[in-house]
């Protein structure tokens, strides 16, 4: 039979107890989490800005009228995607989570925050914003209108869009006209027409 | 020749065994407790930040979506802290001038990030995705709890291999509808036993308890 000895019993304790104080090692191993400081870098950071003028595979945005919302310095009139329905409520969704907060779930400028203190924005159904181009408000979400910061980092090129899409079907559903399905079509179209009124 | 052990041994050797045994016991049990216990996984303990942040504030006054911030949790294995823009959104007009803002503004005028504490650290051996769950139904408070409630974030769940497990192996128990992943007040319906396995399929939700699932 097979006797171990006495050194070995010593090896298999000290093996044992140095494995179970080398915990963190594993835990936490060389390397960089998403926004881990690091002192390499003078700015702190182990995630790298983009050096400006990079474009990313995927990323050549030549479509003016898609990525600006603008021809020729001027906002575009149409809908330069194609919104189908679940494009409108993706659309609504986003509204809600991203500009409800201020412009309120209705587009009247009656949200939370404003009632907080924040400049109270515009209602959609203002004249100036009826009568406004799409691009404009593709615009204003892109680059940012008076108090209202940039939301290009938050939300999609695309999604930014949806929006505005839903934001006319916002106004829509305050100032139904007569012929309504007439002026949607004419006010929505890019490509193909927007779905129903939510 | 005189006895060795006077009588009392009796009595001493029983409780010596007694003692022994209870000792091993306890040793065991207070190792478990701590092991499980707040002092190691960290739950219910709120780690001071630089900032005095309150999500009850923000979530539960104002009503502002999880995304509002956390951009990336539907797209991206992280869910994202918000940059410095973000805050002054709303910072740059509202609380302009408070003292407890102070941090937000400083790293606006100087470009320098605010250096928030993680609160959710898992291991580094352990692979995880918010995207996939949030996109199959898993709720944010199923895991984060009602962070609506807190004015400085704490984490309610160990994260610990077994609570992980305990969902990957029967998902039908936590999962809920794809439209309610966001509602952090959501409460599982009474028939929570019909629709989960009936979510599970919907959504092609699999069981998977595989060691490279999460260790790859």
């Amino acid at each position: 039979m097979f006797r171990r000895s006495k050194g070995a019993w010593l090896a298999v304790l000290l093996t044992v107890a140095g494995t179970t104080a080398c915990r963190d090692d594993m835990h936490n191993q060389p390397r960089y989490k998403p926004f881990a400081s690091t002192d390499f870098f003078g700015d702190g950071r182990s995630e790298r800005p983009t050096i400006p003028d990079t474009v990313a595979r995927g990323q050549l945005h030549l479509d003016e009228a898609r990525y600006t919302g603008k021809i020729n310095g001027k906002d575009v009139e149409y809908l330069p995607i194609q919104i189908t329905r679940e494009d409108l409520q993706r659309g609504q969704e986003r509204f809600n989570i991203y500009c409800s907060p201020c412009h309120g779930r209705l587009g009247n400028g009656h949200g939370m925050v404003v009632a907080r203190g924040l400049r109270q924005p515009p209602n959609y159904t203002d004249k100036r914003l009826m009568d406004a181009p799409i691009g404009h408000f593709f615009d204003v979400m892109t680059n940012g209108y008076g108090a209202m910061y940039s939301y290009a980092s938050r939300v999609s090129n695309d999604d930014r869009w949806r929006i505005a899409a839903y934001i006319r079907t916002l106004q829509l559903s305050q100032n139904a006209p007569p012929d309504l399905t007439q002026q949607t079509q004419n006010k929505t179209q890019g490509g193909g027409t927007a779905g129903g009124m939510k | 020749m005189a006895q060795l052990f006077r009588p009392s041994s009796n009595t001493l050797a029983k409780v010596s065994i007694a003692a022994v045994v209870l000792l091993a016991g306890s040793t065991l049990a207070v190792g478990y407790i701590m092991d499980r216990g707040p002092w190691i996984t960290g739950v219910r303990i709120a780690p001071e930040q630089p900032i005095y942040f309150s999500h009850k504030h923000h979530v539960k006054d104002d009503g502002i979506d999880c995304r509002y911030c956390h951009t990336g949790v539907e797209t991206s294995h992280y869910a994202g802290l918000p940059p410095t823009e973000t805050c002054m959104t709303c910072h740059s007009q509202i609380w302009n001038s408070a003292t407890v803002t102070q941090p937000i503004r400083d790293s606006w005028a100087s470009g320098k990030s605010i250096a928030w504490t993680r609160v959710h650290d898992l291991p580094d051996f352990v692979y995880f995705n918010h995207s996939i769950h949030i996109n199959k139904g898993i709720g944010c408070s199923t895991c984060h709890g009602q962070v609506n409630d807190m004015p400085w974030v704490y984490k309610v769940n160990t994260l610990n291999m077994n609570w992980c497990v305990n969902c990957h192996r029967d998902p039908a128990k936590f999962i809920r509808p794809k439209s309610e992943v966001f509602n952090i007040d959501y409460q599982y319906p009474a028939n929570q036993a019909q629709l989960g396995p009936q979510l599970v399929k919907e959504y092609h939700v699999q069981s998977l308890t595989d060691c490279a699932t999460c260790h790859r």
